[in-house]
């Protein structure tokens, strides 16, 4: 009969099966697309610049797509020196960005305000927005910045979706 | 022509407004006794001596002295690269000069930014606005009262800024240290 093997399971086709949870697949999808905001405001951008380029390679980990605009970004990474001028900018580039939504700040400045003990720049982004992962370095080397995205897959993959939404659900009817 | 024969035109042009020329180090910088001219000054070193190009502006504050500011002009004569200085006092009272903008209309960013770390004003400036620093920022960061680590403001929308930590500072280059280990910036109280 025709019918059977078109609706069932067909393992001479489709080969083995592979158990997970829904959890795990889709942290599995999410880790490996972080689209990354590239905040670049100083000289890490230029670094910044060299991960996405052809010897560094950050599409290697599935980052390749940087995105100019916040809607569409996964990871903002703030690449250089945050200025209080620029720090409302920043600030309100973040909000725009849909969760779930990751920092990376790259570089002494951008982590603690680096050499610059200044009237003029924010001494940290993780003042204004939370950080995730904190590259050192002046500016960093690019290797270090695939590190942190390493990183931040990591974190990601371990971070529950479905889990947590079904729980606070479940949670909510209990409470209703 | 060399930059001390056109400072010497320019003194015998303008007489007891100008000092005599000063020579420092192969460099010619000459005195305005009244800020209220430099217009004039710089009109004439332009247009009649051919300093076409105007290196930069730029601010000294005095601090515990009067007059308090000394604005300093580099000029420049790009056909035989001869360069002079101007140099004129301000009060603080005062704390204004007339835009030399029709002059040479680089002046615009550079009288700009004098304003927003100095806090003085070009009359004549047709867009006097803060260059660096934020609309409604109150202080003039260059200030020598001004502190190293700033002061806290809030501008709900637009800035903030809160004084940087400081812990172990203020590091001190000493620009005639011996070797690279003394020169570079360290803990250095200013009694010792």
């Amino acid at each position: 009969m025709q019918a059977q093997s078109e609706y069932g399971y067909n393992s001479k086709i489709e080969g083995d099966v592979v158990l997970t949870t829904v959890d795990a697949a889709l942290a599995w999808f999410r880790k490996n697309s972080v689209w990354p905001m590239p905040m670049g405001l100083a000289c890490c951008a230029i670094e910044l610049m060299a991960v996405g380029a052809s010897r560094f390679d950050i599409s290697r980990f599935g980052s390749e797509v940087m995105r100019f605009s916040p809607r569409q970004a996964d990871c903002m990474i703030v690449a250089g020196t945050v200025t209080y001028k620029m720090a409302a900018v920043l600030k309100r580039v973040y909000d725009q960005m849909p969760e779930p939504k990751w920092v990376i700040a790259m570089g002494a400045c951008a982590s603690t305000g680096g050499m610059y003990r200044s009237y003029a720049v924010l001494q940290g982004v993780d003042n204004i927005v939370p950080v995730d992962v904190y590259i050192g370095g002046c500016p960093p080397r690019p290797e270090a910045v695939l590190d942190a995205l390493m990183k931040i897959q990591e974190k990601i993959g371990k971070q529950p979706i479905l889990q947590e939404t079904v729980a606070a659900k479940l949670l909510n009817l209990q409470e209703k | 022509m060399s930059a001390l024969e056109s400072a010497k035109k320019i003194k015998a042009r303008f007489g007891d407004l100008v000092s005599e020329p000063m020579e420092f180090r192969g460099e010619i910088s000459l005195k305005i006794n009244n800020a209220e001219k430099i217009f004039d000054v710089c009109s004439f070193a332009k247009e009649q001596i051919g300093f076409g190009y105007l290196v930069d502006i730029t601010s000294v504050d005095n601090y515990g002295e009067d007059p308090r500011w000394t604005v300093v002009y580099h000029l420049r004569a790009i056909v035989n690269g001869d360069e002079i200085r101007l140099k004129a006092d301000v009060s603080e009272e005062k704390s204004q000069l007339p835009s030399v903008l029709p002059v040479w209309r680089t002046a615009n960013w550079h009288e700009r930014e004098i304003y927003d770390m100095m806090g003085i004003r070009f009359s004549g400036h047709p867009d006097l606005r803060r260059i660096l620093m934020w609309e409604g920022y109150p202080y003039f960061p260059l200030r020598k009262d001004f502190p190293l680590a700033g002061k806290p403001t809030d501008l709900p929308g637009v800035a903030f800024t809160k004084p940087a930590p400081l812990e172990g500072g203020p590091f001190v280059t000493l620009p005639s240290g011996a070797d690279a280990v003394s020169r570079e910036p360290r803990v250095r109280n200013p009694e010792e």
